[in-house]
């Protein structure tokens, strides 16, 4: 029962906050002789499985470390190409670690102004007069829960789908927010948001309605 | 008007004379450095309009009143729900024009107010303009445009304390979508349904 992530976006659709709670890794190091049976490809500055599953590695996982020293983007941390390296024996035997890549802030910034324009697009498309924007958006392994203001700010949680009680969270996200941001008076609206009492209740917040979400649904 | 959570500022009550004493320090200190009424209005405007625009996410997170639907609404939220949670008062609304954009909230007492006499050099600094500033820039973030004026200030001799809250317009730019008078748009829908299941394929876990 936990909750993923927290995302606040402004007036403008531009992302201000972003909290991870819980970061599901699915990693896998091996250790690989020459030929590597994966193959791999270049995808948006990442090196990533593109066929050859197995032991934990799936497609679509990225390249995370070579020899336990991480690598950047499409280089190893030398700068050499990764797949260059790969593709020389004399590398051979090297440890190699796959997992799902995390998404960097500037993906998280496009994602948030993306759902933004979704969000409008949903009142959009309703058949009815006054509708609202997306509220909640399921899949089947999160749920993502928005709450938009009346002054256009958007709260967003991202749960387990069985976790009850994120309206409530929602709103509580909402006073905290007014409180430990806005009452700051170095904050300045609109802006991203780097108040440690606010993280440090938003995190206490998340905590109560782990808890509270626990009872609810049962176990 | 309904506050589920216990926070702990809520049994955290001041005196309200250190409130009355620190605005007081705020605005001689004012009309100390700018020399000129007219001048420590517009600051006083200022301030209180940034006071306003974070005030409003506070008031909509712990009342739970939904969108007023009209100028009418809006007044009686100001009046009976706004001014009893921020300062303990409820002013009466009345005197509403004809075509009811406009009226008047009548304070019987001002809590900025208390133990204040304005000598005769200011007789023309308006003392309690904070307030004005602070119902401008709340309305404002509600995408409501006002204009806010003081009409009889007991300091300056009258009876009562009147403020007129005349509505100018409805702010149709940054209108949040999804309201009950969203803004049209149009032009997103073809190109971004597409980047639909992108944006669910990428957030998914796993």
């Amino acid at each position: 029962m936990v909750i993923f992530s927290v995302y606040v976006v402004n007036k403008a659709g531009g992302l201000i906050y972003q909290y991870d709670n819980y970061v599901p890794r699915a990693e896998a190091e091996k250790t690989f002789s020459y030929p590597l049976d994966l193959v791999l490809k270049h995808h948006d500055e990442k090196v990533v499985v593109s066929f050859g599953q197995r032991d934990g590695i799936k497609v679509g996982h990225a390249v995370l470390s070579i020899n336990g020293v991480d690598v950047m983007g499409k280089n190893t941390a030398d700068g050499k190409d990764i797949l260059e390296y790969l593709k020389d024996s004399s590398n051979y035997p090297v440890s190699i670690r796959f997992g799902r890549a995390r998404l960097s802030s500037n993906e998280k910034l496009m994602l948030a102004s993306m759902f933004h324009s979704l969000f409008a697009i949903g009142s959009q498309l309703s058949p009815e007069v006054g509708s609202s924007g997306i509220e909640m958006l399921e899949t089947d392994v999160f749920k993502l829960h928005c709450f938009q203001t009346f002054t256009g700010i958007k709260f967003i949680v991202m749960a387990d789908p069985r976790q009850s009680g994120i309206d409530a969270l929602l709103r509580k996200i909402y006073e905290v927010y007014s409180d430990y941001a806005l009452k700051n008076p170095f904050y300045s609206l609109e802006m991203p948001i780097r108040c440690e009492l606010f993280d440090q209740n938003l995190k206490s917040a998340l905590e109560v309605a782990e808890k509270a979400g626990n009872f609810g649904a049962g176990s | 008007m309904s506050r589920q959570s216990n926070r702990a500022t809520d049994s955290k009550k001041m005196n309200s004379e250190l409130f009355t004493l620190t605005y007081g320090a705020l605005v001689t200190q004012l009309c100390k450095d700018y020399e000129n009424d007219e001048e420590v209005n517009k600051q006083l405007d200022k301030m209180g309009y940034n006071i306003g625009v974070r005030l409003i996410e506070d008031f909509l997170a712990r009342s739970s009143i939904g969108r007023c639907q009209d100028f009418r609404e809006t007044a009686d939220v100001i009046a009976k729900v706004a001014f009893k949670m921020y300062l303990g008062i409820t002013p009466s609304v009345t005197n509403w024009s004809p075509a009811g954009d406009e009226f008047s909230l009548i304070l019987e007492n001002n809590p900025l107010v208390d133990f204040v006499e304005l000598p005769d050099n200011h007789s023309t600094l308006i003392y309690s303009n904070l307030l004005c500033g602070i119902l401008r820039g709340a309305l404002e973030m509600v995408q409501m445009a006002v204009d806010v004026r003081f009409a009889q200030d007991t300091l300056r001799g009258d009876n009562v304390t009147e403020i007129r809250m005349r509505f100018i317009k409805r702010i149709e730019e940054n209108h949040p979508a999804g309201d009950k008078c969203g803004v049209l748009l149009n032009s997103h829908i073809f190109c971004t349904m597409k980047k639909i299941f992108n944006l669910v394929s990428r957030l998914v876990k796993h």
